[in-house]
């Protein structure tokens, strides 16, 4: 309930931090006297509050859709540690995403699902630091709970009768999805190429398609309406996932946190339990 | 719209005999003032217009002319275009086959609840698109309620399937269809029906020899309403019948899959897509609109 | 034509024997209907009178309600549906079908019961011949002039060679020159028409033209019926004395005087007692600046001019005061008298010129 409250508020003073800087030192000082209250800030937040003492404000992040479970826990998370900051979202394909931010969109992070979506961002300028890999993710199986068809491999996908989708090449988990098929040199047609990996998913789960290849992550989320099945080739494409500053960001120290939060240890907990792997060293 | 149907103007015609020639059919020109728009509406209509045409002429400013060529020298695209069309039309057959009797039922018959049945049949207008997928999903996908029955019985199965396009698109199209034929019967006088069943016709001679002849206007323009609807639909093609080249994957589709990362294809796919449509309409305006009434 | 005793129209027999019984509401029609082959009735009465129900009735578009019959030739008619009946009918706006020619709105008809296309076309365009519109049988109905349509009309409800005819103010959507045409034209088909016509209409000359009967509808029900000259001759209520323009008044007689129920007097020539009807026509009515002195005229009333309104070529007077009646006078007259609403005259009345006969 109390929490509930506090969102609210903050909810509001966020349209009027935007009509003028005063407002916003204002709920600075005012942000800044609460903090005092809190002591349960993680390593993380303690690591960024030494360069930035006092954060408040808005972070605006903008992430792919895989990322939706994990950053909407860290975003929780962080909000906790830093009183007075609200972490807001934008989750999506990483193309529209990507395609968003070099048109314009107000955001201070960015973190894709592909560095080539990434690509799309640096080439333009738009990146204020260099994107570093957070978390890396790996192409599974999704079948039917109990797994009727038996698939056990990526060559069984390619049997006659089975309905299959995958994501369109345009998106990373379709063109992922490519490469291991040509690495295992696989001819499969699918009955759709889906828009995105959760629409893929879908499939799977409303029984329309006896399997999805889509990401480990999304399998998980999944829970028990779809089964994964590993499969070897998945090693030949897996897919980084690149976090980077923005240049235009309004809130360059919150943003800087943050990322050191999905850096951190803890970070990279809540992550790897949905299913990331982490990033080769 | 178009005009309502009216009776013929006997009543207030007068004999030829007295007025030198038999007066022509009601004109349209009577409720068009001459003279300036009062500012108060000029305005806003000049910024409506605006609005609607901007964003297509900016389609056009960005368009990549340079690689229009061989954007369009693409199979994909002519492929996309022809399911399109294809659907398009299908569509609009399903929804006047079924959307025609049941705008019927709707303006010329009283049961219990035609209120709310009214509402629902209009629901698909409101519900977005993918929703509307999702729930075709539910109902006739393979698992779906009576999809299942299909499967098992008769071995149909419409996600993923160019027939499943057809049933999307008809989903969304079809309240346009029924909400103007509907609007239509209830503008015509319904005792012509009453004449032709004087002259021996039963009720449904009556409705295919005379009602369906006096509301071919509000046919024809629902039928293009939705037409188009079907043309332009994307959230429940691509959710209940999937994406695949050829089979399912419609211009929409298409453009928004290109849009992912290339953007001159998906403009391009675009203006094919505005240009068709707009020729279509307009040539339907011409031969249908404007000649039935 | 024969005139026929209604009386004699028995279910078994031929022609239409109905009680049409509708209720709607508050509204109950209630009407009594016979007529053998051949003839030609008119259903007369005010606005929402239910005339038009009671041919909807007749038609099967509306149903009838408990306590209602039809028969026609015959056969019992209360739940055929409409296509089934052996019955045209020409609509009050004629309801050509817009989509279809002059033609093929005759053969509409024929082709619903079951004639072949082409031998429905060949009789459509006899009818157009004996129309005279031979030459507009491709003309669609919005371009015809409303005599034309009329005609075509006409010539569809008969195509389909109906034991009755039914015509919903035939002549009410035409102007004054051509439904003098028209009613003559009509009287001429009626004329030929072997079966029963029943016909709607509030113009009591369209009626007493076209019809050998005239059955008077107010209210729901039959207020009087009889032959046109009967009628005109004998109104029984306020509103078809007004239709056939007399001046009409409910009394008790004793000889040759008709005491009024609130009123004067009024000596008549008929020698009656009783309750009776008084009926003189307006034109019989003589109007004087001052009390006629050597006047011959029993009947005297002193009246004020209440108002005046030109009708045909003379100004019909409303009279107030003793007896309120409407008088007929010439312009002339009336600018002689220096009549103007509020002026006070004498009234006088020939007895010879009122007709009286029992209530």
């Amino acid at each position: 309930m109390t929490t509930r409250s506090a969102r609210r508020t903050r909810r509001t003073t966020r349209t009027l931090q935007v009509a003028g800087a005063g407002v916003a030192a204002l709920l600075a000082l005012s942000a800044c006297s609460s903090s005092d209250d809190t002591s349960d800030s993680s390593d993380a937040a303690k690591s960024s509050t030494s360069s930035s003492p006092k954060l408040s404000g808005t972070v605006t992040v903008f992430a792919a859709a895989s990322l939706k479970e994990s950053f909407t826990a860290l975003g929780e998370q962080f909000e906790k540690a830093h009183p007075g900051t609200e972490v807001t979202f934008s989750f999506g394909g990483s193309d529209s995403l990507a395609a968003s931010v070099t048109g314009g969109a107000p955001a201070d992070v960015f973190a894709a699902a592909s560095p080539k979506t990434m690509a799309i961002v640096t080439d333009k300028g738009d990146a204020a630091t260099a994107p570093s890999t957070f978390v890396r993710n790996q192409l599974e199986i999704a079948t039917l709970p109990g797994n009727p068809d038996k698939i056990a491999s990526l060559k069984d996908l390619t049997r006659s009768g089975l309905k299959v989708v995958l994501c369109d090449k345009t998106v990373p988990c379709g063109a992922a999805a490519q490469k291991a098929l040509d690495a295992s040199r696989l001819k499969l047609t699918p009955v759709s190429y889906e828009q995105d990996v959760k629409s893929a998913l879908t499939k799977v789960e409303l029984k329309e398609a006896d399997a999805a290849v889509v990401y480990k992550t999304d399998v998980k989320a999944a829970g028990d309406k779809v089964e994964g099945v590993e499969f070897p080739e998945s090693a030949q494409a897996v897919n980084d996932y690149p976090i980077a500053l923005l240049k235009d960001a309004h809130n360059t120290a919150a943003a800087k946190a943050f990322i050191a939060l999905v850096r951190s240890p803890e970070g990279q907990k809540v992550l790897t339990d949905a299913g990331f792997l982490k990033p080769a060293s | 719209m178009s005009d309502p149907v009216t009776p013929p103007d006997i009543s207030d015609a007068p004999a030829d005999t007295l007025t030198g020639g038999p007066r022509r059919g009601r004109g349209r020109t009577p409720g068009r003032m001459r003279g300036g728009a009062p500012l108060p509406l000029l305005l806003p209509a000049l910024v409506g217009l605006v609005f609607l045409l901007l964003p297509l002429v900016a389609l056009l400013v960005r368009a990549p002319w340079g690689s229009l060529s061989e954007q369009l020298a693409k199979p994909e695209v002519w492929q996309a275009l022809r399911l399109s069309l294809f659907s398009a039309t299908a569509a609009t057959a399903v929804s006047l086959v079924l959307g025609v009797p049941l705008a019927w039922l709707l303006a010329r018959t009283e049961f219990p609840g035609r209120g709310l049945v009214r509402a629902l049949v209009t629901l698909p207008l409101v519900l977005p698109p993918v929703v509307g997928g999702v729930a075709l999903l539910l109902a006739l996908g393979r698992n779906g309620v009576v999809g299942r029955l299909l499967d098992s019985w008769f071995g149909i199965t419409l996600p993923f399937t160019t027939a499943g396009v057809v049933v999307a698109e008809a989903f969304v199209a079809m309240p346009f269809l029924v909400i103007s034929v509907e609007g239509t019967l209830r503008a015509a006088d319904p005792r012509y029906e009453e004449a032709a069943m004087t002259l021996g016709a039963s009720r449904f001679t009556a409705f295919r020899r005379v009602t369906l002849p006096l509301i071919a206007p509000g046919i024809a323009a629902g039928s293009v309403l939705a037409w188009a609807r079907a043309l332009g639909e994307f959230g429940a093609t691509i959710t209940f019948a999937g994406n695949f080249p050829g089979r399912t994957q419609t211009m929409p589709l298409a453009v928004y899959l290109a849009l992912q990362n290339d953007s001159d294809a998906a403009i391009a796919l675009s203006l094919v897509l505005l240009l068709v449509s707009v020729a279509v309409l307009a040539g339907l305006r011409d031969r249908w609109m404007t000649a039935a009434s | 034509m024969t005139e026929t005793d209604p009386v004699t129209a028995a279910p078994s027999g031929k022609g239409l024997d109905a009680r049409l019984v509708v209720r709607r509401g508050s509204f109950r029609l209630d009407v009594e209907l016979s007529a053998a082959p051949g003839d030609v009735v008119a259903l007369l009465g005010p606005n929402g009178a239910g005339k038009t129900t009671a041919l909807r009735a007749l038609a099967g578009l509306t149903p009838l309600s408990e306590g209602g019959r039809l028969w026609l030739d015959g056969v019992r008619l209360d739940r055929t549906p409409p296509e089934s009946r052996p019955v045209g009918v020409v609509f009050q706006d004629y309801l050509l079908f817009p989509h279809l020619s002059a033609l093929d709105n005759i053969a509409f008809g024929p082709r619903c019961r079951g004639v072949p296309k082409a031998e429905a076309r060949t009789q459509a365009a006899a009818w157009l011949e004996r129309m005279g519109l031979a030459e507009f049988a491709g003309t669609r109905p919005r371009r015809l002039s409303g005599g034309q349509a009329q005609r075509v009309a006409v010539a569809r409800a008969l195509a389909t060679r109906p034991r009755l005819l039914l015509l919903d103010e035939p002549l009410a959507a035409l102007d004054a020159r051509t439904r003098l045409d028209v009613r003559a034209q009509l009287r001429h088909h009626l004329a030929d028409f072997e079966a029963v016509a029943v016909l709607v209409t509030h113009d009591p000359l369209d009626a007493m033209v076209l019809a050998d009967r005239l059955v008077v509808v107010e209210d729901g029900r039959v207020v009087q019926e009889g032959g046109p000259s009967d009628i005109a001759r004998g109104p029984r209520t306020d509103y078809i004395a007004q239709l056939v323009g007399l001046n009409l008044y409910r009394g008790e007689a004793e000889g040759h005087t008709v005491r009024l129920e609130a009123g004067p007097a009024i000596t008549t020539t008929e020698r009656l007692d009783g309750p009776v009807f008084v009926a003189f026509p307006p034109g019989a009515v003589t109007l004087h600046r001052d009390r006629p002195s050597g006047s011959s005229a029993r009947n005297l009333w002193q009246c004020r001019v209440a108002g005046l309104e030109t009708h045909g070529d003379q100004i019909r007077v409303d009279l107030t005061g003793e007896l309120p009646l409407a008088a007929d006078l010439t312009t002339v007259a009336t600018a002689e008298l220096g009549l103007r609403p509020g002026s006070s005259v004498w009234a006088t009345v020939k007895a010879a010129q009122t007709h009286a006969y029992p209530a």
